[in-house]
């Protein structure tokens, strides 16, 4: 009542003096303009460098970029070993996670040792030591029979058990020791990611999964890991995001058919360090947004019967709704 | 049929050493309803989740339909089952938990025809036929496409009812079924448990409905401590309870229901 022209009195049924859709004076927001104000000038101080300041070299960083190594190196290297090792990484994550949570100790001991181990490694060295693990195998790495030399000793026969025999340097050195390394890597911290995002499903939905009489692979498959997904998949966009950049370590193997060391190598024959940066950045830069637009979908499709937004939808409090 | 569908004898079973079943014998014949009464923390719960193994027992045993639940006897010796014989004794039976647990990331009809196809290996096409009609017999034939965050709790509920029944159990445990609802959707509830007990459907039903546990019981049994304290037609247990422990329980029950 307070603030009326006319004295009413409460609930009166004058249709008149109900008060109709609200127009009012916004609250201003002078901290705003002040913001904007401040960042349209720093945009324009940035712009400026880059347009005005020689030692961007354009021309330079984009016929870099150009160079037919760099970009093989680009896709190869970089988002080729990207792919494989996530592949490795988020399959091999997974299995380690189930196994870290199943009721098994040898498997969830084994899965313990794996994650601790490549967690503690550093990726650098990780892949450097990887160049140098032929030294261990210079006959080559066989698959057979595990001591077949001692058994076929005893038996008192010459020979061998191995079925088939690699050379140890095409498994550890060059792209496919990429992929391994970087992928097992990335297996030990997707590991725990998955296996936040298991223990993150209510334990009803296992109940409830097993009461309809679904062994244990399949709840876990059918049930449990498609609502982990949810979980799971925001920080798997980082770490593909962080795996993008890691390719760069490549060079420990050493892999050369890679984005960052064929930049550099451009660079330091013409000695432009700094252009080359900016190319490398730019290639960076860009193939993070283009997983940014992927990991959006991928939140979408997970997200289903949760709110339909990709983000996690609140649960009213009380009776619960999932 | 003279054997009962159910029989346990002498259940127990503790929590890290306090005992929450303390000696349960249960009879339920094929066909009967029997409801399980008692305040919170008597064990009620428990005891129906001993039957389709969601907790094992430590002592005592529990048939269902002649099978020992659980183990193996074979001269004289009890040997444990293995994960694969358990879940093909739960298959049996069919399981309605008290906040649903319908699984969000299917639409109700895939809940419903999710575990005829993965554990019985029916095709989806059939599943999905028999999904639809389990939907129209739970009032719901129209929200086959709904996940279900978009179904009210009592929706929900008669849902996963549907999905228990997919599997054509034997038997149906229900675990306050009606407790997480608002009260005006407990009606709906219960009106598809009742309809399922007029078709013969063999149920035991933890429930504090005490209207209709005595519109529908066979049997009511009066649990507190771990231990049944009475049973009987719900007549008797309900309308002229012997113990002391039942007549102060219904009592604190009926003036609790009359406040809200």
């Amino acid at each position: 009542m307070a603030g009326s022209t006319e004295p009413t009195p409460a609930q009166a049924p004058v249709t008149t003096d109900r008060p109709g859709l609200i127009k009012a004076v916004p609250v201003r927001h002078p901290g705003r303009w002040v913001g904007i104000a401040v960042v349209v000038v720093l945009a324009a101080m940035f712009i400026h460098l880059l347009v005005t300041n020689k030692a961007f070299e354009w021309h330079f960083v984009f016929e870099a970029m150009n160079q037919k190594p760099v970009i093989n190196g680009f896709l190869k290297g970089t988002l080729l070993v990207t792919a494989l090792a996530m592949i490795v990484g988020v399959s091999g994550g997974v299995l380690f996670a189930v196994m870290r949570l199943s009721p098994n100790p040898v498997l969830s001991g084994v899965a313990w040792l794996f994650t601790w181990f490549f967690r503690s490694v550093p990726r650098l060295v990780l892949l450097t030591t990887m160049g140098a693990l032929g030294i261990l195998f210079q006959k080559g790495l066989s698959f057979g029979v595990p001591f077949d030399w001692k058994i076929m000793d005893w038996l008192g026969l010459s020979g061998d058990l191995r079925f088939a025999t690699v050379n140890a340097n095409t498994v550890f050195s060059g792209l496919v020791g990429g992929v391994i390394g970087l992928g097992l890597s990335e297996a030990a911290y997707m590991a725990e990611i998955a296996r936040a995002g298991i223990l993150s499903v209510d334990p009803g939905q296992t109940e409830a999964a097993q009461a309809l009489g679904m062994s244990r692979g399949k709840v876990m498959r059918r049930v449990v890991l498609p609502q982990a997904m949810r979980v799971i998949v925001p920080p798997t966009g980082n770490e593909t995001i962080a795996m993008l950049k890691d390719t760069s370590l490549l060079i420990g193997l050493p892999v050369i058919t890679e984005l960052f060391y064929q930049l550099q190598s451009i660079g330091s024959q013409y000695y432009k360090t700094f252009p080359i940066m900016v190319a490398a950045t730019l290639y960076y830069l860009a193939a993070t947004s283009v997983l940014m637009v992927g990991q959006y979908f991928l939140e979408r499709r997970f997200g289903r019967g949760f709110g339909g937004g990709p983000r996690r939808a609140p649960k009213p409090a009380g009776v619960e709704t999932i | 049929m003279s054997d009962p569908l159910v029989r346990a004898v002498n259940v127990t079973k503790s929590f890290h050493h306090q005992e929450v079943l303390k000696g349960i014998d249960l009879e339920v014949d094929t066909g009967q309803v029997v409801c399980l009464l008692g305040p919170s923390g008597s064990g009620k719960t428990t005891f129906l989740r001993c039957v389709n193994q969601l907790e094992g027992i430590d002592g005592g045993r529990i048939w269902v339909d002649g099978d020992l639940i659980g183990y193996a006897e074979r001269n004289g010796k009890l040997y444990r089952l293995k994960d694969k014989e358990i879940a093909a004794q739960r298959r049996e039976i069919g399981m309605v938990f008290q906040r649903f647990n319908l699984f969000p990331h299917m639409t109700a009809l895939d809940n419903i025809a999710e575990a005829p196809v993965q554990v019985k290996g029916e095709s989806r096409a059939a599943a999905r036929q028999r999904a639809h009609e389990l939907l129209d017999r739970v009032g719901l034939g129209d929200r086959g496409a709904a996940y279900p965050a978009q179904l009210s709790g009592g929706q929900q509920q008669r849902v996963a009812i549907a999905r228990a029944l997919a599997m054509q159990p034997k038997l149906m445990l229900f675990d306050e079924p009606t407790s997480a609802l608002d009260p005006e959707l407990v009606g709906e509830v219960l009106a598809v448990i009742k309809e399922l007990a007029g078709e013969g459907m063999t149920m035991i039903v933890v429930t504090h409905e005490m209207a209709f546990a005595r519109e529908v019981a066979d049997t009511v049994v009066f649990m507190d401590g771990g231990v049944v304290v009475e049973a009987g037609p719900p007549s008797q247990v309900i309308g002229d309870p012997q113990h002391q422990r039942t007549k102060t329980f219904l009592t604190r029950l009926r003036s609790e229901q009359h406040n809200t």
